[in-house]
């Protein structure tokens, strides 16, 4: 069987099956950052392989670009958050943080 | 097509395996390297997808970007003095049983689903179109991109420092 669209799909199935695996188990809240890493990258799989098996054109690759502009944003805030909560709590386990105000 | 698939299955095998590892080895910074491979398969799957621009940004943002800064992250955010950089984990078997769940649901939905397939010739470069696109359809959005990465870098440095 020729590798096709569906070999592609269920690639970035399991990836992101192992993105939510990571967000769910893991209590460093860095470990929670890379799980959502892993799941933006098999949203963008799916994008590119729509693009090069479906009738949209480049539409689909622009998407997978600008959601990689997205994740940058993102992880350089979710850091920034994350110095600051590790300031506060000196720890950035998220099951010791518990309290929204000091 | 048989260099095709057998590249495609390599690149495939690369990604889950090392996505397995991330999520499941107790040391961060091992983790973090983990991802660096998990990032080099999809770099491969989008080659393979004939989506070469994509491919490299996939290098130079991802490996060269946001791994770097959740490596930072590791660092100053744990008493590196010690060695052991461990996470903890909590309720793997109900996390077992969902995901393994869900993850079925999805995979039948794709396998069972009659996607309608072009089969269009491999273009040569993607770049130009790429271009066009977003200078034409996408402009309002890719301004908008670019204020947005302006507001989020002036933002991270401000919290970062306070």
């Amino acid at each position: 069987m020729n590798v096709g669209l569906n070999h592609f799909l269920i690639v970035s199935t399991i990836l992101f099956s192992f993105g939510i695996f990571g967000i769910v188990t893991r209590k460093n809240a860095v470990m929670v950052l890379m799980g959502i890493e892993l799941i933006l990258n098999a949203a963008n799989i799916n994008f590119v392989a729509f693009a090069r098996y479906g009738s949209f054109g480049y539409n689909g690759q622009v998407m997978a670009l600008f959601v990689i502009v997205l994740a940058a944003a993102e992880a350089a805030i979710a850091l920034a958050i994350l110095l600051n909560i590790y300031k506060t709590f000196t720890t950035v386990n998220v099951d010791e943080i518990d309290r929204m105000k000091e | 097509m048989i260099i095709y698939d057998l590249i495609f299955y390599l690149f495939a095998a690369l990604t889950i395996v090392s996505a397995f590892f991330v999520v499941t080895l107790r040391n961060i910074v091992y983790s973090a390297f983990f991802l660096l491979f998990t990032f080099l398969g999809v770099t491969g799957l989008y080659v393979l997808l004939a989506a070469d621009f994509i491919a490299i940004v996939q290098l130079v943002v991802y490996v060269g970007g946001i791994l770097i800064l959740l490596l930072f992250g590791v660092m100053l955010t744990n008493r590196i003095t010690n060695v052991q950089v461990k996470s903890g984990t909590f309720q793997i078997l109900p996390a077992v049983i969902g995901v393994g769940i869900f993850t079925g649901i999805l995979v039948a939905t794709m396998t069972n689903t009659k996607w309608r397939v072009l089969e269009s010739e491999i273009p040569v470069t993607t770049v130009y179109n790429i271009g066009t696109l977003l200078l034409q359809d996408y402009v309002v959005v890719f301004e908008l991109l670019g204020i947005l990465l302006l507001v989020a870098l002036i933002g991270a440095a401000s919290m970062a420092r306070r």
